[in-house]
């Protein structure tokens, strides 16, 4: 899904550098996507495959976390919104490598590189946009602002999760809460910015319940494979 | 326009020059070099720098919109191999004693010139297929002739994106014929693509040597190695049989083979659409620019930000 | 150079940011060798962008960024007296010695 919003700034980006820069990223993601949902459909073993669950299942079906869906905004909302969650996916990537499932162990040790790189380059940017201009300042804090209260639900967990860990398969998210706030916390401080105070967390995407922008977001992303059904590309 | 070059420059490094023009050597920026040829390099390489930067909006359109998640990978990165081909250009140019910042906005004002075909809408998914195939094809036809031009940082960035180049064709040919072989709708979508795209990647070639202004010059100072004639020629040849391989029907019922000249001959390009494109008006030309300058304008918060955070660092750090 | 410089509020976002050169190691204990330039604010974003440019098909294990103003070249007039002098000294090559026939040295 951050794949798929990233992509939209290819061709439009400040500088000709940071085009190829966010467009590496989003391939990054993309190809972690395309791994885990391969993997997804080995494991539900129903004749489906990566592109069938990414392509063909309706906004209700999809688990995503919420933030990741919300539109591009502006690049300081793209910068803090790629910050907040490569942090949390670097600590979730480093848990995952040791997952006893040998597949998503590896998935989870290539991600890993490519997370870190994710994570030094949102942060290098959040320091360059807080403690930039006075516009640039203004316009990042109203972003963090704006996303704080999609970032509770990333340390959520529930039944399906537990059972997962228990096989030592899945990571607890809620146990990556403190690393990720340590690391979140240091960088919005070097870039002079505020934490975000409390605010009451949205939840919704581990069961399907979505923010209105994944619907037209999918309406987008599957129109070939829904308009001609069957047809290979 | 100014006055000939031969007038203006000393005639004694005009010749040397020209000399080692004749010898193939390589001329390297601070070399000595007549001005004319100064400012046909960087009317030239930005012209080029700039269709790479605007090459990216048509096939941008269909990002998100691209039917698997392998599609969506290698388009992506073929995008992405556009802005780095547009910036290995721009930096070559820079080499000429030219500003990326003048040169950008050259192309925000409209004074600057940019590939004619990116004016031409993307209108169905085999639009993705046939610009790598028919327009990145002819594209390597023109810069693998460019990676021997006489300029060292403009050859030296042609022979990098030919390297790189060579996976947008392959990836372009290989939509159009699964689509060529799909189900009939998709059949449809491909031929309907390469009707629209035939003709236009035919006019990237340029005018008639014989109507292009800057042509002599370009070849007799091995900017250019081979007329604009030639290099279309050459791509007609080599597209015919793939357009075979793929059951996918060229649209010019005068192509016909010419059994002396081994050569495939053509119709006459419709020089008026020609012409008008390139005057602006084009379906998409507006666009095009207005996508950029708005790029360009919400981006300048960022740069502004990203300068003053590094005027405070080294402020900082010249104090300690 | 435009560093110390704070920008006219008037030439908003007008600049493309300082120009630098960048070197790639490929794998292998290859020399560094120059790949091109890039735009960027500071280092540490020349640093990324030259990633983002010009390693993203694994070309290269290390990478160098110089502000291109930093670089010092050779000027063509040096041709003549600055590298002459290297090219007839046949005895700095190993073709310069000989050996008899039918011996590996």
């Amino acid at each position: 899904m951050l794949g798929h919003r990233l992509s939209e700034w290819c061709g439009h980006g400040p500088i000709l550098e940071e085009d190829i820069a966010l467009t590496n990223i989003a391939l990054d993601l993309v190809g972690e996507a395309n791994l885990l949902l391969g993997r997804a459909a080995t494991a539900e073993n129903a004749g489906r495959d990566a592109d069938a669950l990414a392509f063909l299942r309706d906004v209700r079906e999809y688990r995503n976390a919420l933030i990741v869906e919300l539109p591009k905004g502006d690049f300081g909302f793209t910068v803090a919104r790629q910050f907040l969650f490569s942090v949390y996916a670097l600590h979730q990537w480093e848990a995952l490598s040791t997952s006893a499932d040998d597949d998503l162990a590896g998935i989870a040790a290539k991600a890993l590189k490519e997370t870190r790189y994710h994570v030094r380059h949102s942060a290098e940017w959040l320091v360059r946009l807080g403690d930039g201009t006075d516009e640039s300042h203004g316009r990042v804090q109203d972003a963090l602002d704006e996303l704080w209260r999609f970032t509770g639900e990333l340390f959520l967990t529930d039944d399906v999760e537990q059972a997962l860990v228990k096989q030592k398969l899945a990571v607890d998210s809620s146990s990556l809460f403190d690393a990720w706030k340590r690391d979140v916390t240091d960088v919005i401080s070097r870039a002079t910015l505020r934490m975000p105070g409390d605010v009451y967390m949205q939840r919704g995407g581990r069961s399907g319940m979505h923010t209105e922008h994944l619907g037209v977001m999918l309406a987008e992303m599957q129109v070939l494979p829904r308009t001609y059904p069957g047809a290979k590309w | 326009m100014t006055p000939t070059p031969a007038a203006t420059e000393d005639p004694k490094r005009l010749a040397e020059f020209e000399a080692r023009i004749a010898r193939g050597d390589t001329i390297e920026p601070k070399d000595w070099m007549p001005e004319k040829y100064r400012r046909q390099l960087i009317r030239m390489m930005s012209q080029h720098a700039h269709s790479e930067v605007v090459g990216m909006l048509p096939e941008g359109n269909w990002i998100t919109r691209a039917p698997s998640l392998r599609r969506k990978m290698s388009l992506l990165a073929k995008v992405q191999d556009e802005a780095g081909h547009g910036l290995y250009i721009y930096c070559g140019a820079e080499t000429l004693g030219v500003d990326r910042h003048e040169l950008v906005s050259q192309l925000l004002n409209g004074t600057a010139k940019y590939a004619s075909i990116f004016n031409y809408p993307t209108l169905t998914w085999a639009d993705i297929g046939a610009i790598g195939w028919l327009v990145d094809g002819a594209a390597i036809v023109n810069q693998t002739m460019l990676a021997k031009a006489s300029y060292g940082p403009y050859a030296r960035a042609m022979v990098r994106i030919c390297k790189e180049e060579n996976f947008h064709k392959r990836q372009g040919f290989e939509i159009m014929s699964l689509l060529s072989a799909g189900t009939p709708e998709q059949r449809a979508m491909a031929q309907d693509a390469l009707d629209r795209w035939w003709w236009p990647s035919l006019m990237m070639f340029g005018p008639h040597d014989k109507d292009s202004p800057n042509s002599g010059e370009l070849l007799r100072w091995g900017i250019k190695q081979k007329g604009n004639d030639e290099l279309r020629q050459r791509f007609v040849n080599l597209t015919v049989g793939q357009a075979k391989a793929i059951n996918l029907t060229i649209p010019d019922p005068k192509l016909r083979h010419d059994a002396e000249t081994g050569n495939w001959a053509f119709g006459e390009i419709d020089w008026d659409e020609f012409w008008r494109v390139v005057k602006g008006d084009g379906q998409c030309n507006r666009e095009r620019l207005t996508a950029r300058r708005k790029a360009h304008a919400d981006g300048a918060w960022v740069r502004e930000a990203a300068e003053a955070h590094a005027a405070k660092r080294a402020r900082l750090e010249s104090v300690a | 150079m435009t560093k110390k410089k704070q920008p006219e509020p008037a030439e908003t976002g007008a600049t493309e940011h300082q120009l630098w050169e960048v070197f790639t190691q490929p794998g292998g204990g290859k020399p560094f060798e120059h790949a091109g330039s890039v735009h960027a604010p500071d280092a540490e974003m020349a640093l990324q962008n030259a990633r983002d440019v010009y390693a993203r098909r694994g070309e290269a294990v290390n990478l160098w960024v110089v502000p291109s103003s930093a670089i010092v070249a050779s000027t063509p007039e040096d041709i003549g007296p600055f590298f002459d002098p290297g090219n007839d000294k046949p005895y700095r090559h190993p073709q310069f010695y000989k050996v008899p026939r039918g011996i590996k040295v």
